[in-house]
């Protein structure tokens, strides 16, 4: 039986199909068939955005709360180059999302016509495949493979650009079943004597360390349940990325906390002076490894990725397993215990010792006042109140987003969205939003900077009117707090550019957006101003007044190895030479 | 006549030559990768190669599966041992991408590269160049009273040979295509 339908209707019935429940976008004049036909049902519901890349972010926020596709639709031209921060944004974090755009009639392409954009060619670099579809009969098989592409093996963002003309055009359905996908099956088995050389590793380390990253998210709930009993069960310490916090529990006795140049001491401390690194699904950042040559000298490093192109990119491995995350740990851990669940006690003993005496230095202690509040204070205060609840948190990009990571304790996966790899100040706002369709029932957060979440302020408009109660915390220092901090480590304290002048008054912006604001300056009413914006029932900004010049520490400075981090403002004198400094 | 100064692997014609002047081995290598001849998949190729900073010296490409739309793309391309693992990777793990093979690496290939010379001249060195034409085994494709056209097949050196021989004689223009490469034996 073949079905004939309108480009537009296959867009809905694909969507449909591939159980999408919701959309975030846009509408504009390439786009007009698609919205006529989202208009004529009730299936999947659409979020009217404000700005294009808060319908990428949204989508975004979505995908990581609950490892469903996202998919964002837009106009062409601009509502397409509006997108491209955001499917970056996607792909180096390893987002899966499907993104349509509208395009000018194929009879127009190439015409310069009105709100034309070499859409394809400008998403080529920023997504993980795209296509323009040019006839409606390929139009519906296309939506199906860019959903299998976006979620197959490493996750990323797809475009399918589809012309107006295309749209209005009747041709044939196909359905999912039917779509040719068989030439991209990444693998996911790892190889098994790969598998068992990492479980011999493991039974004669005395100093290893799990140092774990997004792939453990992306590969499932399931993949984070092996990996937390696979970590109990060996006893060894684990440590993660930014991106894959929530994977273990950070209440586990193993958790060392976050590594990399905001990471904790002990835990880049155990990077460096481990003798078997096991990397599962990260991908040895920038962010990590700080100095290359000086990177974890004396380990054995195995690492497990399901992406070949990770593996001896930046950091050359002793064993590299090509991989799904969930399917190695699997295996490596049932090889384990058929082989007597061994490890190395006495080591294990000593590594432990000396990871206690790192951790008795304490390196998130900060200064607290009794005057002003101190941004770590907050978070603390923050975590307190909220700990327990069914929520999510996510960030803005900057010192609050360290902070956040420091200073707040995921116990699951899929609690916590930020902007990695990127670094994309506006995520967070958008990226809430988009978390709390997925969960309207959760309390969701959004930890930021002034700076950053003006960027896509708009987006409260979208909150109100989709009633999301997203609060939105902003640890306002009236400054670009990160930059700040560079300018003083490495630009003679010369603060260029980096305060916010002429700042609104968000209590009054919040009441313009027509929801709650608040702020608060003095500690003492930190907590009861916390309970309120838990309490309210609708969206909220919480402007804290935090201490201005405040810097994020521990700290690794541009080029310079694990074993040379600065704990505190003592530390920070001429640190960085002219060879970090051109680092970022 | 002009010494033949020519050392293998010597010369760079990349036009994204980005090496690392400090960088350990710098080899060069022959990919063979088979794609989807769809719309863009060239870009695509291309763009990872100038995105990423990887070199370019050679780049040819055509369709040679007209049922399956499928195209072999042969690119020459230089960098550390390290640099050559991840192109292979990043190409392979692209969605258009069906096969990469280093032939490098890979055991003996073959390698040839078409190209057309232009060389204008009269008296002495026009029969000089035809000639050295006839040694290299180059077809005249092309003649006037004062110019030919050859046309040669050969390996990258031997067309670079050809060339250095043919400047002192009048050589106008040089049209190449690029290396095509297969491995040897079945």
């Amino acid at each position: 039986m073949t079905r004939q339908m309108t480009g537009a209707d296959m867009v809905v019935q694909a969507l449909k199909d591939q159980g999408v429940d919701v959309v975030f976008g846009y509408p504009g004049g390439a786009v007009l068939p698609i919205y006529d036909a989202i208009f004529q049902q009730n299936d999947i519901r659409h979020i009217l955005v404000r700005h294009e890349q808060g319908a990428i972010h949204m989508a975004e926020g979505y995908a990581r709360s609950t490892g469903k596709v996202g998919v964002a639709l837009v106009t062409s031209g601009p509502g397409a180059t509006n997108a491209v921060t955001g499917l970056t944004d996607a792909l180096l974090d390893s987002i899966p999302l499907v993104v349509l755009t509208g395009q000018v009639p194929t009879f127009m392409i190439g015409t310069d016509a009105f709100q034309e954009a070499d859409t394809v060619g400008i998403t080529r670099p920023c997504t993980k495949h795209n296509w323009l579809v040019k006839e409606t009969d390929k139009l519906s098989e296309t939506i199906h493979q860019a959903f299998h592409v976006a979620r197959s093996g490493r996750p990323g963002p797809v475009l399918i650009d589809i012309p107006k003309d295309v749209q209005f055009a009747t041709g044939e359905y196909c359905a999912p079943v039917k779509a040719k996908v068989s030439h991209y099956q990444p693998r996911v088995k790892g190889d098994i004597d790969a598998i068992t050389a990492l479980v011999e590793m493991m039974e004669t380390a005395e100093r290893p360390v799990f140092y774990t990253g997004g792939g453990v998210i992306n590969s499932g709930v399931a993949a984070s349940q092996l990996l937390r009993e696979f970590v109990e069960a060996t006893g060894f310490p684990i440590t993660s990325t930014l991106m894959g916090l929530g994977a273990y529990p950070a209440s586990g006795k193993a958790w060392l906390g976050m590594l990399g140049m905001h990471g904790l001491y002990e835990a880049n401390l155990a990077m460096y002076g481990c003798d078997l690194m096991i990397n599962i699904g990260a991908r040895f950042d920038d962010r990590i490894t700080g100095r290359i040559a000086d990177f974890s000298p004396n380990s054995r490093k195995v690492h497990v990725d399901i992406d070949p192109s990770s593996i001896n990119k930046v950091i050359r491995v002793d064993v590299g397993i090509v991989g799904d995350v969930g399917h190695v740990l699997e295996d490596a851990l049932r090889i384990w215990k058929a082989r007597g669940r061994k490890v190395n006690k006495a080591g294990l003993a000593k590594w432990w010792a000396q990871i206690a005496e790192w951790r008795a230095v304490k390196c998130l202690s900060y200064k607290n006042s009794s005057s002003v509040i101190k941004p770590q204070y907050a978070l603390e205060r923050l975590e307190v109140l909220t700990k327990g609840m069914d929520r999510y948190i996510t960030t803005e990009v900057g010192q609050h987003q360290m902070w956040a990571a420091q200073y707040l304790g995921f116990e699951a996966p899929n609690r916590w969205m930020t902007s990695g790899g990127l670094g994309t100040m506006g995520y967070g706002l958008p990226a809430s939003i988009g978390v709390q369709v997925a969960h309207p029932d959760s309390l969701v957060i959004n930890v930021a900077g002034e700076a950053s979440w003006l960027m896509n302020m708009q987006e409260m408009g979208t909150a109100m009117q989709f009633r999301a109660p997203v609060k939105q915390f902003i640890l306002n220092n009236e400054r670009l707090g990160m930059v700040r901090q560079w300018q003083e480590l490495l630009h003679g304290e010369r603060y260029s550019q980096s305060w916010s002048e002429s700042l609104p008054d968000f209590v009054k912006l919040a009441e313009a957006f027509g929801c709650k604001g608040i702020q608060v300056s003095d500690p003492k009413d930190l907590d009861d101003a916390i309970m309120e914006m838990i309490r309210y029932d609708g969206p909220f900004i919480f402007d804290c007044r935090v201490e201005k010049h405040e810097n994020c520490f521990p700290m690794i400075p541009s080029g310079k190895p694990h074993n040379e981090m600065l704990l505190g403002d003592a530390d920070t004198q001429g640190v960085i030479k002219a060879a970090g400094a051109v680092l970022v | 006549m002009s010494p033949l100064n020519i050392t293998k692997g010597a010369t760079s014609h990349s036009a994204y030559d980005l090496r690392d002047p400090n960088a350990p081995v710098i080899e060069t290598h022959t990919l063979a990768v088979v794609v989807d001849n769809e719309s863009g998949v060239l870009a695509r190729v291309i763009g990872l190669f100038s995105g990423r900073g990887y070199n370019i010296e050679s780049l040819t490409v055509a369709e040679v599966d007209h049922t399956a739309h499928q195209s072999r793309i042969t690119v020459v391309t230089t960098g550390t041992p390290q640099v050559i693992e991840q192109i292979k990777a990043q190409l392979a793990r692209m969605v258009p991408v069906h096969e990469v093979h280093d032939l490098t690496v890979e055991g003996p290939a073959v390698q040839r590269e078409l190209a057309l010379f232009k060389v204008a001249g009269k008296g002495d060195a026009r029969i000089e160049a035809l000639r050295l034409a006839e040694i290299f085994r180059a077809n005249v494709v092309d003649s006037t009273l004062e110019s030919f056209v050859f046309e040669m097949t050969g390996t990258p050196e031997k067309i670079d040979a050809f060339a250095d021989l043919m400047r002192p004689l009048g050589l106008r223009e040089i049209a190449r295509t690029g290396v095509a490469a297969l491995s040897r034996g079945a």
